[in-house]
C-alpha cells in the first residue's frame, strides 16, 4: 500500500485569549489520497482552520499541535519556512472563498496567473504568459487573450473564481484546498466551476479538499465527506451514503434544510446536545 | 393589495428592471427568485421607496405611489435585509435599536412594545440591553425582525433574510417568519436566490432574469418541475446539487 497523499493525526489548533485558551480544532485525524474529500460544518466548526493547517497558513496567534501532519511523506510539522514556501503554490495550493479579496486589484488577471507560475518554474516571461493563457482556456474562459488583460474589477464573480483556480492550478499542484470556492457564486455558475474542478482532479490525478457549509452540495460533488462540529470530526461518510448518516448532528443538519420537493409546516430545528462536543 | 405595472428602473445605461408587472393579494406570500444581477432586490428597493428613480405604476393598499412616500406608508411597509451584521448599528443596544422606530413614528408605551416585540421573535429580556456583537447571527436577524414588527406593519419585504445564516439557524428564522405571517396576517414579498427557501415560504413565485419577470408559477408547479421557460428548468436543476451532465448542458440565457 502506498502512503496517503495527506495524513493528519490528532490535529489541534488553539488560540490564547484573555479569557483562556480557545480550542478551535480538537483532535482531527484523517488521511486522504488523490480523491475529492469534503469537509462540512457550520460557522465556527473549525473546518477552515483545518484546511489552513494543511498549508500551515494559520493566523499568527494560532497554535498548532498534531501527532502527525504529513503531505506525500513530507513532515509539515518539522518543515522550515523556506521548505513550506517552496511547497505552497507549487505542490500544495489553496483557493479562497471570495476572488474580490484575493486578487490583486492593480494587476491584470493574466499577469497574476503568470506571476504565480513564474514563482515556481524556471521559465521565461513569454512562456509564463503562454501558460497563463492556456490555464484560462483550461477553466473554460472564452477568449483568453481578451480576459488576460482585464483587471479584477472588470470580471464577474464566477470568472474571478475561475481565474483564482487557473492561478492555483498553473504549477500543477498535487493537493488543492478549496475553502468555500463556490459559496459566493450563483447556482449555475457554481455548477460550472465545480465541473472544472471535477475534470481537473480526474485529469491530473490531484487531491482536493473541498470545504463548505453546504452538506448536500458536498455530498453530490465529493467522494467522501467529513462532518465537523465544535472543532471535532463527528462523522465520516461515503458521499453516496449521506442518507445513512448516523450522527444526530449530521441528520439534524439534513433535516432542517427546506426541500424543493416539498416541506409542509415548520422545519425541524436542531437541538444541540452538549455531548456532541465530547464523545465522537 | 400590491399592484405593480411596467416597473422600470435604470442605472445609467443599464436597465436593471425591465417592465415588471405583478399583483400580490393581502395575506399572500409572493416570492421572487433570480441570480445575482437579475434585478430582484432592485424591485424591492423601488417598492419600499429606497430607490426613487423608477417609472411605471405602483398601487399599494389601494393608493397610487409616487417616488416619495409618507411616514404612515413606511410604518405599514417594512423591509428586512440580508445581513443582520450590517443592518444593526454596532454601537446601539437592542433596546435602542427597537426604540428608534417608535420615536420616529411618535408611538408611545415603549416599554410594553419593546418587550412584546422581543417576546414575539423569541428573545428574552436578557437580550434587551446587549450590543449586536454580543449576539449570534440568528439572534441579530431576530432583532432585525423585531425592529420591523414593532411598527405593526401589514407588508414585509424580505431581501434574502436567511442567506447569511447557517442552515440550522435558517430553519429557525424561516419558522419564525412563517409563524408571524400566520398570526399577524401579513403580506410578504420574499426575494432569494434559494429556490427551496422561496418554495417553503411562498405560494407563488416569479422567476427573474436580466431585469425581466420571465415566468410566474405556483409552488406546486415549481416543486413538480412544471416550468414553461428553459431558464427556470435550468435553475431548478442547478439547485439540486452537482451533476456533471447538467453542468455540461448549461446555457446562458439573455
Amino acid at each position: 500500500m502506498t502512503a496517503p497523499l495527506l495524513d493528519i493525526a490528532d490535529l489541534h489548533v488553539s488560540f490564547r485569549t484573555p479569557r483562556g485558551v480557545l480550542e478551535a480544532v480538537r483532535g482531527v485525524s484523517f488521511a486522504m489520497g488523490r480523491e475529492k474529500l469534503g469537509i462540512v460544518g457550520e460557522s465556527g466548526s473549525g473546518k477552515t482552520l483545518t484546511g489552513r493547517s494543511i498549508l500551515r497558513l494559520l493566523p499568527g496567534a494560532a497554535e498548532l499541535h498534531a501527532k502527525r501532519l504529513t503531505f506525500d511523506g513530507i513532515d509539515l510539522l518539522r518543515a522550515t519556512s523556506a521548505e513550506l514556501r517552496d511547497l505552497r503554490g507549487r505542490r500544495l495550493a489553496m483557493v479562497m472563498q471570495d476572488p474580490k479579496f484575493s486578487l490583486n486589484p492593480v494587476m491584470t488577471v493574466g499577469d497574476q496567473i503568470a506571476e504565480a507560475y513564474l514563482a515556481h518554474s524556471r521559465v521565461s516571461r513569454a512562456e509564463a504568459r503562454e501558460k497563463a493563457l492556456h490555464m484560462l482556456e483550461a477553466v473554460r474562459i472564452r477568449d483568453p487573450g481578451r480576459v488576460y488583460a482585464l483587471y479584477p474589477y472588470e470580471v464577474s464573480g464566477g470568472m474571478g473564481q475561475r481565474i483564482m483556480i487557473a492561478m492555483m492550478l498553473a504549477p500543477d499542484p498535487d493537493l488543492l484546498v478549496a475553502d468555500e470556492p463556490t459559496s459566493a457564486l450563483d447556482v449555475t455558475v457554481q455548477m460550472q466551476v465545480l465541473a472544472i474542478l471535477d475534470d481537473l482532479v480526474s485529469e491530473r490525478g490531484m487531491g482536493l479538499v473541498f470545504i463548505s457549509h453546504d452538506l448536500t452540495l458536498v455530498a453530490s460533488f465529493c467522494d467522501r465527506v467529513l462532518v465537523m462540529y465544535g472543532g471535532r470530526l463527528v462523522e465520516t461518510l461515503d458521499a453516496r451514503e449521506l442518507g445513512r448518516a448516523q450522527h444526530p448532528y449530521t441528520r439534524g443538519l439534513l433535516a432542517c434544510l427546506p426541500q424543493l420537493s416539498g416541506t409542509e409546516g415548520d422545519l425541524p430545528v436542531l437541538s444541540r446536545d452538549p455531548a456532541w462536543l465530547e464523545a465522537p | 393589495m400590491i399592484e405593480v405595472g411596467d416597473l422600470v428602473v435604470d442605472f445609467g445605461e443599464t436597465r436593471a428592471v425591465d417592465r415588471v408587472s405583478f399583483k400580490v393579494a393581502a395575506g399572500e406570500a409572493f416570492g421572487i427568485v433570480g441570480e445575482s444581477g437579475s434585478g430582484k432586490s432592485t424591485v424591492l428597493r423601488a417598492l419600499c421607496g429606497l430607490n426613487r428613480h423608477w417609472s411605471g405604476r405602483m398601487i399599494i393598499e389601494g393608493a397610487q405611489q409616487g417616488p416619495v412616500r409618507s411616514r404612515a406608508f413606511h410604518r405599514r411597509l417594512q423591509m428586512v435585509f440580508q445581513d443582520p451584521y450590517a443592518s444593526l448599528h454596532p454601537r446601539q443596544t437592542v433596546d435602542r435599536a427597537l426604540a428608534e422606530p417608535l420615536r420616529i413614528h411618535g408611538l408611545d408605551d415603549h416599554e410594553r412594545r419593546i418587550s412584546r416585540a422581543l417576546r414575539e421573535v423569541g428573545l428574552g429580556p436578557e437580550h434587551r440591553f446587549r450590543y449586536p456583537h454580543q449576539l449570534s447571527g440568528g439572534q441579530r436577524q431576530r432583532v432585525a425582525i423585531a425592529r420591523v414588527l414593532i411598527l405593526e406593519p401589514t407588508i414585509l419585504l424580505l431581501d434574502e433574510p436567511t442567506s447569511a445564516l447557517d442552515v440550522s439557524v435558517q430553519a429557525e428564522i424561516l419558522n419564525l417568519l412563517q409563524r408571524i405571517r400566520r398570526e399577524r396576517k401579513l403580506t410578504y414579498i420574499l426575494v432569494s436566490h434559494n429556490l427551496a427557501v422561496v418554495a417553503h415560504l411562498c405560494a407563488r413565485v416569479a422567476v427573474m432574469n436580466r431585469g425581466r419577470f420571465i415566468e410566474a408559477l405556483d409552488v406546486a408547479a415549481l416543486r413538480a418541475h412544471r416550468t414553461q421557460q428553459p431558464y427556470t428548468a435550468q435553475l431548478l436543476r442547478a439547485s439540486e446539487g452537482y451533476d456533471r451532465q447538467a453542468a455540461e448542458a448549461l446555457v446562458t440565457y439573455d
